[in-house]
């Protein structure tokens, strides 16, 4: 049943995403711009020694690092939340919309992982540290992103049912993450994220600025993401339910009385008007 | 610039990957959407289907 | 209540006919262990093996939980018998209740024989005895829990052998860290407040056990 429809408009970009679209676009140049250029670099004296210690360029990492990971987790609370009215509000578009979040979550979520670990490596001389409470609640995030997506691919005779099981996960997935971050803790502190510079207040004026524009850039290309797939799914679906609402029409107009004729040799006619 | 090679992979490999998705999202809700009938095509309408399929009419 | 321990003896029933869990599962945790043995290479670091026993083992309780769970599932397969419980007008709670229990009862007996199994294969010696049975019950009741309501999420959609692994294994890696570190003091490999981990080993359980209660007859009105 794959007929090709033309004239009604292709594809899920409206006016609205495409003008979004173009300020991400600006504002990710400007922040590329920004962070590898006009920044500078991490450079601090010791005043034991004299000698200049710090994190040196390494520091621009931090302008995609930090953007991802934040929206890797806000990803993963649009998922919970979809999931969770999914299941009192019974209407696809939850189930959509919380589907749609975890695979833009996985994305960010992988790529925080990646910047991380790609940062990780001139600064603490490590790609991986086991024991640092928010890396190993990342990587229990990022796994259990992939066994709610492996869960919802599934072909389903049912996508109520599916949905309903997916929204299940994705509720209870939401528990884990407080259990594994104080089990992380307790493990002999191998903490190696310095606490949150923010507190400290180490941020000289450009990099601050530079961070916090990054930051709603990035949660512009996140909320365009997400148009896009909840669009692209809301699609799918309405792809899916074509046949089943065709069948239902017909069965409809067969029960209201306009029979089928069967022909000659044996096969059936329908007699309604298409 | 120092630790050039760590700026460059991480900063490609953000925009890259998030550059591919955006654009592999786009291909796919092209080619769904051509899948659908017209009057079924915009993303949101009025009555709204309710779980396992069934169309509100 | 009843009619949960009704449930649970009628799963301990069927395996004690089937005898699958007697007589495959638990030669596979031996077998685990035994691999173990010879990856480590133990001939020549015995050090080496009992430094890793608890992650070993409890490593291992995974494994052989994730087969036990599948055969928690695979019962009701059969002949439409999940549909005939839920019709049977038992609440789902009390179903729940009734199949954990058959499961946790089961992974205590292969934790046994695990305890057992390293005492002899990896030398371990048991320094807190109490400890250890406490870890092993709130572990199996965590496991137990957790695994039984994703075990009949995955449940009905054809690949439950390959997708239950991916849903329940993160979600049991605070069971995997707690229970190591309570076993590196029950066996007096490292110097560990063991009784501390006891509580996270607990939090979780309690943590399932509601999230399992709450949800468990969700799923099965789906099916």
């Amino acid at each position: 049943m794959s007929s090709v429809h033309e004239e009604a408009p292709v594809g899920t970009g409206s006016t609205f995403s495409r003008r979004l679209g173009l300020l991400v676009a600006v504002g990710l140049v400007a922040v590329f711009v920004l962070g590898i250029f006009l920044t500078e670099p991490d450079q601090r004296i010791n005043p034991d020694t004299g000698e200049i210690i710090g994190q040196f360029d390494a520091v621009r990492l931090l302008y995609v690092h930090v953007p991802t990971i934040l929206m890797a987790y806000l990803a993963f609370i649009v998922t919970a939340v979809g999931s969770f009215m999914y299941l009192r509000k019974k209407s696809m578009a939850w189930d959509i919309l919380a589907y749609s979040a975890a695979e833009v979550g996985v994305v960010f979520t992988f790529l925080g992982l990646l910047t991380g670990s790609i940062w990780g490596r001139p600064i603490w001389n490590t790609w991986w540290q086991w024991g640092d409470v928010r890396i190993m609640t990342t990587l229990v995030m990022f796994l259990m992103y992939i066994g709610y997506l492996a869960l919802r691919s599934v072909e389903a005779a049912d996508p109520g049912i599916q949905a309903r099981r997916a929204a299940i996960v994705g509720l209870i997935g939401v528990l884990n993450i407080p259990i594994v971050n104080r089990s992380v803790e307790w493990w002999p502190n191998r903490t190696i994220h310095q606490r949150s510079t923010f507190l400290e207040d180490k941020f000289d004026g450009l990099t601050f600025f530079t961070l916090m524009l990054a930051l709603l850039v990035f949660a512009g290309l996140f909320s365009w993401l997400m148009m896009h797939r909840f669009r692209l799914g809301w699609l799918q679906h309405q792809r899916d339910t074509e046949g089943l609402d065709v069948a239902i029409s017909a069965r409809r107009a067969e029960a209201e009385g306009q029979f089928a004729t069967v022909a000659v040799d044996g096969s059936v006619v329908d007699g309604s008007e298409s | 610039m120092t630790q050039l090679g760590y700026i460059i992979a991480g900063w490609v490999s953000t925009f890259g990957v998030l550059g591919a998705y955006a654009v592999l999202l786009i291909n796919r809700g092209k080619a769904v959407s051509r899948e659908v009938a017209e009057d079924r095509r915009r993303w949101m309408t009025t009555d709204m289907p309710e779980a396992a399929g069934a169309k509100g009419k | 209540m009843r009619e949960a321990l009704l449930i649970a003896g009628k799963d301990l029933r069927v395996e004690a006919r089937s005898r699958i869990v007697l007589n495959q599962v638990a030669p596979f945790a031996v077998l685990v262990l035994v691999l173990f043995g010879f990856a480590f290479d133990a001939s020549v670091e015995t050090d080496a093996l009992v430094r890793f026993t608890p992650g070993l083992f409890w490593v291992t309780v995974l494994f052989v939980a994730l087969l036990t769970l599948q055969r928690s599932v695979a019962v009701e397969l059969g002949d439409s018998a999940m549909s005939g419980l839920r019709l049977s007008g038992v609440s789902g709670v009390r179903i729940f209740a009734g199949k954990a229990l058959a499961v946790i009862v089961q992974l205590l007996a292969l934790e046994v024989l695990l305890v057992a199994g390293v005492v002899v294969f990896y030398g371990s010696r048991v320094s807190d005895i109490l400890l250890l049975v406490l870890t092993c019950l709130l572990a199996a009741v965590g496991i137990g829990t957790a695994g039984s309501l994703y075990g009949v999420l995955a449940v009905g959609l054809g690949v439950r052998e390959t997708l239950l692994p991916i849903l329940l294994l993160p979600v049991l890696a605070p069971v995997l860290i707690g229970a190591t570190k309570a076993f590196d003091d029950a066996l007096g490999v490292a110097v560990v407040n063991g009784w501390a981990w006891l509580s996270l080993l607990a939090a979780f359980a309690v943590a399932y056990v509601v999230a399992g209660a709450l949800s468990y007859g969700l799923v099965l009105e789906d099916m």
